[in-house]
């Protein structure tokens, strides 16, 4: 018998239906399964009691025959979302002891289908990163390994700890966000699926604030089918975000059909970098005669713009990671500095935030607030702004000439070693992202699927990227190249 | 565009965020690699294009301008570092 932690979504939804397993023994195997990986610190605030308590619940809900897709699924939630009484730091000192007294948007939904939450998991302070090493709690770590190197290696950044369960079955799903990359990137680190919607598709009530005009909460999950699954129950609109859209959720499940036969992929050619591992450019070649071979139209493409997206990137999210993060003040929740005979209040901010604030979420603080500063406004952030609009006029334009899904490496290595990466200046570790921070620049959906492995035996994955609000024509793609595929491989048990 | 220890100086301030005076020449040089990288957008010709306010073609909804929520000082305060008689309480403002 399978270990039930190693179920996917679609799998224990069906068993929990015909009554073949409870979501009690699912909940108490991933648990177990947990509690047996401390070496990959993914669970951070792990909640079991209260795990239980609403596997029993939903036990009890499908009994009665009142059963959504979610309910009595076992995952875990990126520290990232408020979560009602229960730690909710993204993974930042200066929000230590916070306990939230409300539950985002997506994580009620979740929970208010039956999903269980088995607890927080870790993630790169304020998803400020790509490599989870900027966390308050350690590194997450991948439960990939170079062959038989015991090298620890990252599972990616932000949502690298929901990357890491994900990946080693310590939950059968996990939530993310994604403001640059941060479920894609990880989700092809590890092996996984994850997808970033289009923006507007899930509420970020809730979820604490990176950059607000670039922020998406999505699932990462085993499988294409559970995308779709958990998709739907996270999304929809909500009035305590204005700008989540009031649109129908569509069953995304119902729409993988596998056919693609006369869609048109397009590759866009300034995907192909100079210095690119010839491995990722096979990878990419062998999707694209996938998608071929399954009857979809390849058609080279031009996004004109596509090398100003990461300078863009690094103007607008500190921007608005400067004007989101000026709230950690020291007197509405977490961390106050103690304070020297005579200091005021600036001081007690400054204390403050230089001992709350880790050193990569302090540097963008600092660039937003020099970008946004008088005399360079217009310089930097305005100009940006207006390459944005050019990046996303790009993507309209394929998309108007009929294309209906684009395909590119989803990052540009595979998983690199913790601690490989300090040396080099920020902006090597911003180039992870060059290939995902178009998508979030121009809001459309993304989509990671694991499509191969390395010569060292490590996950690689592409990335599809689709029109805006159409996540079900998007994961039909994305199942079809998950078919053809034929992705199975796990990563060996060390931990 | 290059930065000075003075410059970054004043960017911590106004972040509020202290940074000690022997940690300023290490950040100046971080700003000016990320300026650097940054300065690549001066290749791009942006004549006549308005810069992007929303990424999605959408109208802010309007509500009814009512009261929908409040009434919780007690939730309100409750991670408040110091909160005394149903206030936030914060070192002397004002002398």
């Amino acid at each position: 018998m399978t270990d039930l932690n190693t179920l996917t979504l679609a799998e224990a939804r069906d068993r929990l239906r015909t009554g073949d397993v409870t979501s009690v023994e699912l909940t108490e195997a991933c648990l177990k399964a947990a509690d047996g990986a401390q070496a990959l610190n993914a669970f951070v605030h792990p909640t079991p009691d209260l795990a239980i308590e609403q596997a029993k619940a939903a036990d009890a809900r499908i009994k009665a025959g009142d059963a959504p897709d979610m309910c009595g699924l076992p995952i875990g939630i990126k520290d990232l979302f408020c979560t009602k009484g229960v730690a909710s730091q993204a993974a930042s000192r200066i929000l230590e002891g916070f306990l939230p007294e409300y539950e985002s948007t997506v994580s009620r939904q979740l929970l208010e289908s039956g999903a269980v939450m088995l607890g927080k998991l870790n993630m790169d302070e304020f998803a400020m990163g790509s490599s989870n090493e900027t966390s308050c709690y350690g590194n997450a770590v991948n439960p990939w390994r170079r062959g038989n190197d015991d090298t620890a290696l990252t599972p990616g950044g932000s949502s690298g700890g929901s990357a890491s369960a994900v990946s080693a079955d310590l939950c059968l799903a996990a939530t993310g966000t994604d403001t640059g990359g941060s479920i894609r990137q990880p989700a092809a680190f590890t092996g996984i699926v994850g997808i970033k919607p289009t923006y507007g598709r899930c509420s970020r009530w809730g979820i604490v604030a990176f950059a607000s005009s670039l922020d998406q909460a999505g699932p990462m999950t085993k499988t294409v089918r559970d995308a779709a699954i958990m998709l739907r129950t996270m999304a929809g609109h909500d009035p305590m975000d204005s700008t989540s859209a009031d649109l129908p959720v569509p069953d995304f499940e119902a729409m993988l059909t596998g056919d693609i036969k006369g869609k048109v992929i397009g590759i866009p050619k300034e995907y192909r970098m100079d210095g690119m591992p010839d491995e990722i450019e096979k990878l990419w070649a062998d999707g694209t005669a996938m998608l071929r071979d399954a009857g979809a139209e390849i058609r080279d493409i031009s996004l004109p713009h596509t090398k100003y997206a990461l300078p863009t990137y690094y103007v607008i999210a500190p921007a608005e990671a400067s004007s989101n993060l000026a709230r950690y003040d020291g007197v509405r929740y977490g961390h106050r500095a103690k304070l020297s005979q005579g200091d005021g209040i600036v001081e007690m901010y400054e204390k403050t935030r230089a001992e709350g604030f880790g050193h990569e979420v302090k540097r963008r603080v600092m660039v937003g607030t020099y970008v946004l500063s008088a005399g360079f406004y217009d310089a930097y952030y305005n100009r940006a702004r207006k390459v944005r609009a050019l990046i996303k006029r790009d993507f309209d334009k394929v998309f108007a000439a009929g294309v209906d899904a684009i395909l590119t490496p989803a990052t540009p290595s595979a998983a690199f070693g913790l601690g490989e990466m300090q040396d080099a200046d920020p902006v090597q570790m911003y180039l992870n992202d060059v290939f995902t921070v178009t998508v979030n620049l121009a809001g459309l959906p993304g989509i990671a699927v694991p499509t191969g492995l390395d010569a060292q035996g490590l996950p690689l994955g592409l990335q599809l990227i689709g029109r805006p609000w159409a996540e079900g024509d998007l994961l039909n793609s994305a199942y079809a190249l998950e078919q053809a595929a034929g992705f199975v491989a796990k990563p060996a048990k060390w931990w | 565009m290059s930065i000075d220890e003075g410059t970054a100086a004043k960017v911590a301030h106004l972040a509020r965020i202290k940074v000690e005076p022997e940690e300023l020449p290490a950040l100046a040089s971080e700003f000016n690699t990320i300026l650097g990288f940054i300065e690549q957008l001066n290749e791009v010709d942006v004549e006549g294009i308005e810069p992007m306010t929303s990424v999605t073609p959408q109208r802010l909804k309007r509500r009814e301008d009512t009261v929908t929520a409040g009434g919780h000082p007690d939730k309100v305060l409750s991670n408040a570092p110091d909160a005394r008689e149903g206030f936030f309480a914060v070192p002397k403002v004002v002398e």
